[in-house]
């Protein structure tokens, strides 16, 4: 989707403003959204790309101007609303209502280290033939999906080359639509600023894209 | 804010490009969630303190505090003729057009950092030339107060499927000067 | 991006008149899952210590330190980040896939995720407000020379900036170039030169006093 996520080349933002010995935390919310995020994820009831998909699917307004956890405190009310966790009536009241539905996983303090050293990796085995190798020269697909994608809007349509082969990866394209992992060729593909924002520069921007994103020039 | 914005347009005398750049100088968070009217209130503040027509503090106490620079105000009598009277933005030509209707172009992939008027999404697409209008002011140059410089503006078709990729069917036309366009 | 009334103060005692209304969504939400049985209290207080303390750029100030000290070390990160960096004890969450982007005198990188805000968690810790907010995140891909110079950072014109946009789930770890005259500092000499912006590509390790 064209969301308000897909931030590559506006400009208008202004300056980059970076605090000082910055702590991690910069209100006494933000700790405990973060790990109720963190929590509801080690439920299982969702994936990284699905979860990604509902932050961009936030009003393009809500999502500018809220902070970071803010945001993705709000994407996290509407993904347990959508899946029937929680209703919008208990996040208003903070009361339960309903009755809790059966979750595969409930992290207890104990698991935690270990469920965050394991991490999620997202490589899978998969019998699909590698379509590029390093020094291809590809062209980025112009496509405009209505779901959720990983291939930023200002390189579809843009020529480059390969420059690392990653093997095969969840595609988010359909991991994000609960359509399977759908394993596929990761590249990385490296794009001159003069292809993608006709600069006069020899600067670059390497981008991670899955094979269905690319096409030979031949 | 409508009649405001066209009578310190006439006082200061900007033109229709430097007012919109103005515009589409507020944050963008603040560009969407505000309304029309109040992105021409952001550019009217804009433009009045840049050509020195009021202070920061003026706009924000409403009270004049320095003396204005010299300008004439716009007596109510005038204003009816000045809205009537047909503004063109047609311009002589300073060499023949480029290209004719039915020319095949594409649109260059440029992101310059002052005003265009030529959308991102277009950037870069295959269209058709439909109709050539004149030359016009051209608005990059005339919107950073560097003269009209008007070039050959044609109106150009294309092809949603070819704009969005996939199997839209759709026409799109815009308004383009031919510095946006090059041969294919 | 702002954040107005900051509290710093992490024991704050809960009285709801001082917390602003998202601090009271927050809680009621946290009690509600509580009570719901699909979160346990305990194990939020263990993410938070772990991201608090735990994980932060001392980690990946010790890979770079590392890295110039130790030429194989070096050859095993270019080679494979992930079993490198994992052989330092950094593991897990949003590191799954790392690579290590070597800068050279002719070559500069820089990481952002225009997306989202991918960030390799285990060697960095939680990414700062200025990566995860929009002017980064939309400028670093098409003017990086002007958002480096925002961060004090002005690089030779012939010098290249490759930017690298973590799009999917690959984390990058930028390897600053090692300072000139470091050739006598120890290891835990050197790891304190490298800044966290070091290692992301919007700053240089530092040059010893």
């Amino acid at each position: 989707m064209n969301g308000p996520h897909d931030m590559g080349g506006f400009t208008g933002f202004g300056p980059v403003i970076a605090e000082a010995d910055e702590p991690v935390w910069h209100d006494v919310w933000e700790p405990r959204a973060f790990a109720i995020n963190l929590a509801m994820g080690m439920t299982g009831s969702w994936n990284i790309d699905m979860a990604r998909h509902k932050r961009e699917q936030l009003p393009a307004l809500t999502y500018w101007r809220s902070s970071y956890y803010e945001m993705r405190h709000y994407a996290l009310i509407n993904q347990m609303v959508a899946l029937g966790l929680i209703t919008a009536e208990e996040e208003a009241t903070g009361r339960m209502l309903t009755p809790p539905k059966p979750v595969r996983r409930v992290a207890t303090a104990d698991m935690v280290p270990g469920i965050l050293a394991a991490g999620g990796p997202a490589t899978r085995p998969s019998n699909r033939p590698q379509g590029y190798a390093i020094g291809d020269k590809v062209r980025a697909r112009n496509i405009t999906p209505e779901g959720h994608t990983r291939l930023p809007r200002y390189a579809r349509g843009r020529l480059g080359e390969i420059v690392a082969v990653h093997g095969t990866h969840v595609f988010p394209d359909s991991s994000a639509q609960g359509q399977g992992d759908d394993p596929h060729w990761l590249y990385t593909v490296r794009f001159t600023g003069r292809e993608l924002w006709g600069k006069d520069t020899q600067d670059s921007v390497c981008i991670d894209l899955w094979e269905p994103y690319l096409e030979s020039l031949a | 804010m409508f009649a405001l914005m066209n009578l310190v347009g006439d006082i200061g005398g900007w033109s229709i490009d430097e007012d919109r750049s103005a515009c589409e100088s507020m944050a963008p968070g603040d560009y969407i969630t505000s309304s029309y009217y109040e992105h021409w209130l952001h550019g009217a503040e804009t433009l009045l303190q840049k050509h020195g027509l009021a202070t920061r503090d003026e706009i924000a106490s409403g009270r004049a505090a320095t003396p204005s620079r010299a300008a004439t105000p716009t007596p109510a009598s005038s204003v009816w003729p000045a809205v009537t009277a047909r503004g063109s933005y047609q311009r002589q030509a300073r060499a023949p057009a480029l290209f004719e209707v039915g020319d095949a172009v594409r649109t260059r992939n440029i992101h310059p950092t002052g005003h265009t008027r030529l959308p991102r999404y277009l950037r870069g697409h295959a269209g058709e030339i439909i109709a050539v209008h004149g030359a016009h002011v051209f608005p990059d140059s005339n919107a950073n107060g560097r003269g009209e410089d008007p070039h050959w503006l044609y109106t150009v078709r294309f092809n949603a499927g070819e704009v969005w990729g996939g199997g839209s069917s759709h026409l799109i036309h815009a308004d383009l000067w031919e510095p946006y366009l090059e041969s294919l | 991006m702002p954040h107005d009334g900051h509290h710093h103060d992490h024991d704050h005692d809960d009285e709801g008149s001082e917390l602003s209304p998202l601090a009271l969504r927050v809680k009621a939400l946290e009690s509600l899952l509580v009570e719901k049985g699909y979160v346990d209290p305990a194990a939020l207080d263990v993410m938070i210590d772990t991201y608090e303390t735990k994980i932060g750029p001392r980690n990946g100030a010790r890979v770079v330190a590392r890295a110039w000290t130790d030429p194989d070390f070096a050859q095993w990160l270019k080679r494979d980040a992930t079993e490198a960096i994992a052989s330092l004890g950094y593991v897990g969450r949003q590191g799954e896939h790392m690579v290590a982007l070597f800068n050279t005198p002719a070559l500069h990188n820089m990481v952002v995720c225009t997306l989202c805000s991918c960030y390799p968690w285990p060697v960095l810790g939680l990414p700062p407000v200025w990566y995860k907010a929009m002017p980064y995140r939309s400028r670093a891909v098409i003017e990086p020379r002007e958002v480096l110079k925002e961060f004090g950072v002005t690089l030779p014109e012939d010098k290249e900036v490759r930017v690298w946009d973590s799009t999917a789930e690959v984390r990058y770890l930028v390897i600053p170039e090692r300072p000139e005259g470091t050739g006598s500092l120890s290891e835990d000499q050197l790891a304190a030169l490298v800044t966290r912006d070091s290692m992301i590509g919007t700053g240089l390790a530092k040059v010893p006093a």
